[in-house]
């Protein structure tokens, strides 16, 4: 199975170096999220009341969607409706068909990841360009983004310089951040300057205005919103939210916890189209609603995607985001794939310590590492779980149902562990082993000490 | 049936009951706004600079090394510029526009940002993020503690546009090394007047 994350993590750990350099690199970003979060005293309540909201909203979506589209169009913004990515796509492509688009900028959208957009107009001949620069990279290179916040993270300078030389025709051997900057920003300054569209993101879409808002330090969204006459956005439908005020809590949220900065550079709205221009919004399902009818999933719809889940979570960090079956990887994608396609992301709730490190740092409290400990029950009685955890389990249950195998079991276990320790290394347990330690074995177990403490009985020896 | 009808057709039918709305947590304020303020365009990666009044705003943008570059366009009443924006027709003409200032309504004091509202850009929105380097002008009155208080203050006349500035444009996406000028201004200078 190709998207096995334990096999494809296998892959990412045999370079060593490279897995600390990923670990460390994402640490850095949860300890930057540790410190912004600190300076704002009123950040749990904060969190609260940004959950809320998102609760709130979600439990009248139908209304909330209905007044955004009703205001948006008296706005002058051309609204339209996809049930799923290929319905998206097409829209999208009859937007730029009808005013004969052929180059077309993108700011990031995790969306049209989703709906693989790209590929669509390219096959219609549409090129499409990503200006965020990690995009950017990321494309050039034909991969899909490693990260939701930072999509080429998983790539050293000295690749980027290479990739640079290769593509971009940049001297070889540029691996410093601030030149391969530099040059990112001539090549896009062009294709902004020739773009005929430009498509973003929505990160909030505000009801009681019917306008939008979209998030970027590097200004990529503003330079292809302001340049081109056609500027459409797409948007999935969990991302309204009810009032213009609701923006002061959550955006105090999303930049502190994405990258610990205070707030984005450029936090753009948007309420009408350029003057003499279109403006085109595509409010988007693609699997939303049905994810939305079920309460123990709706919450992982709150999720404003600022990527604070990858970077504190320890398997995420070690094991890199092309480990990951879901294009979102880390706990909030392991949550999400799984809700859309239990068989198609079945290892992935598996990819979790369940530290809850993840549900910690949420600005919107999803409950990431419940949702995962459900999707693990879910895997085991959609009978998804390969042969040996599914036999492994079943072994436990039935042991652990019968507390004298279970004593008997325990002492078996504790004398090959003293005589011959190697036999734990090839029995059912061998995976679990593989690169951790043995256990010095105890001399009791805990019910002899307990009944020793509690009932006086005497010392088991071994 | 449409795709409209089909998305809020198959929300209304699995709607479960309303959860009320929460109310938003009441800020606890940090010291003096400005000051703050100031602060926190620097961290933000921008130059702060405080000024009496509006003559005090006009020599402390004289003494500034970008405003001596030889494209600049003014919004700033009593500021003026060399490129006169409403003579140019298309945006793509302030390609090589060198600096542009621009006045600001609101500042955050948390975060260094600065609201722009739409009709403060002139005839083209690209103003703010196609030259090299920005100016932004704020009166002291106008700086708020944080984005909750800015959100009050803020309003969205015609023509329905407006954005938050926080210091210049930066990326980190190459082994998040910071990097300023990204694609936008490659500075970021703010004025408080007063």
């Amino acid at each position: 199975m190709i998207h096995h994350h334990p096999e494809k993590a296998k892959l990412f750990v045999l370079d060593d170096e490279r897995a600390h350099w990923h670990d460390k690199a994402l640490w850095f970003m949860r300890v930057k999220r540790d410190r912004a979060a600190a300076t704002v005293p009123e950040w749990e309540q904060l969190r609260t009341a940004a959950e809320g909201i998102k609760l709130h909203t979600l439990s009248r979506l139908a209304d909330y969607l209905e007044e955004f589209e009703r205001k948006a169009t008296a706005n002058g913004i051309q609204v339209h409706w996809a049930r799923d990515g290929e319905e998206h796509n097409r829209i999208v492509h009859g937007i730029l068909e009808k005013r004969g688009v052929k180059k077309m900028v993108k700011s990031k959208s995790m969306l049209t990841e989703e709906c693989h957009l790209n590929p669509y107009l390219e096959a219609r001949g549409i090129e499409v360009v990503d200006t965020d620069l990690g995009e950017r990279i990321v494309q050039l290179a034909g991969e899909p983004p490693s990260h939701i916040v930072m999509p080429a993270i998983h790539r050293k300078k000295e690749e980027i310089g290479e990739l640079f030389h290769e593509k971009l025709g940049t001297p070889k051997g540029l691996s410093d951040p601030t030149l391969l900057t530099e040059r990112a920003r001539e090549h896009l300054r062009e294709k902004f300057l020739q773009a005929e569209a430009g498509l973003t993101g929505v990160n909030f879409g505000i009801a009681e205005t019917g306008g939008f808002v979209v998030v970027t330090n590097e200004g990529n969204a503003d330079m292809g919103t302001t340049l081109p006459p056609v500027h459409i956005a797409s948007m999935g439908i969990e991302k309204v939210i009810p009032r213009l005020a609701d923006l002061g809590v959550f955006l105090r949220l999303l930049a502190r916890s994405a990258t610990g900065q205070p707030v984005s550079s450029y936090t753009t709205h948007f309420h009408a189209p350029l003057p003499g221009g279109e403006l085109h919004l595509v409010i988007v399902d693609n699997g939303r609603t049905e994810m939305l009818s079920e309460a123990h999933r709706r919450k992982a719809l709150c999720c404003i995607r600022c990527g604070a889940c990858l970077n504190t979570c320890p398997v995420y960090r070690r094991s890199g985001g092309y480990s990951y079956s879901y294009l979102i990887p880390g706990p909030i994608g392991s949550v999400l794939g799984p809700h859309r396609d239990l068989a198609g992301h079945a290892s992935l709730p598996f990819a979790s310590s369940l530290c809850g490190s993840c549900t910690d740092v949420c600005p919107v409290k999803v409950d990431l590492h419940h949702q995962l400990l459900a999707l693990r029950q879910e895997a085991g009685e959609e009978k998804l779980l390969p042969f040996g955890k599914r036999m492994g389990m079943k072994l436990a249950s039935f042991v652990m149902a019968r507390p004298a195998l279970f004593r008997a079991g325990g002492k078996v276990a504790r004398w090959v562990l003293r005589v011959a320790p190697g036999l734990a290394r090839v029995g059912p347990g061998a995976v679990w082993l593989r690169g951790r330690e043995l256990p010095e074995p105890p001399a009791e177990s805990f019910a002899d000490l307990y009944d020793r403490e509690m009932n006086g009985k005497p010392e088991v020896k071994p | 049936m449409s795709a409209r009808e089909a998305i809020l057709s198959a929300l209304r039918a699995s709607r479960t009951e309303v959860v009320a709305a929460p109310a938003h947590p009441a800020p606890v304020k940090q010291g003096d706004p400005v000051v703050r303020f100031m602060e926190s365009v620097k961290a933000v990666g921008g130059q702060a600079y405080r000024v009496a009044d509006d003559a005090a705003l006009a020599a402390g943008m004289a003494g500034l090394p970008v405003w001596s570059a030889q494209r600049r366009a003014s919004l700033v009443p009593g500021i003026d510029g060399t490129v006169d924006l409403e003579a140019v027709a298309d945006p793509h003409e302030l390609a090589d526009l060198d600096v542009a200032a621009i006045p600001g309504e609101v500042a955050v004091a948390e975060n260094g940002a600065v609201w722009v509202k739409g009709e403060s850009l002139g005839p083209h929105r690209a103003v703010f993020v196609i030259p090299e380097h920005l100016v932004l002008v704020v009166r002291a009155a106008d700086v708020v503690n944080d984005m909750q208080e800015a959100y009050g203050r803020i309003t969205l006349p015609r023509p329905g546009y407006g954005l938050f500035i926080s210091g210049p444009s930066k990326t980190a996406d190459i082994e998040q090394s910071l990097v300023i000028g990204a694609h936008g201004a490659r500075s970021c200078a703010v004025f408080v007047v007063g």
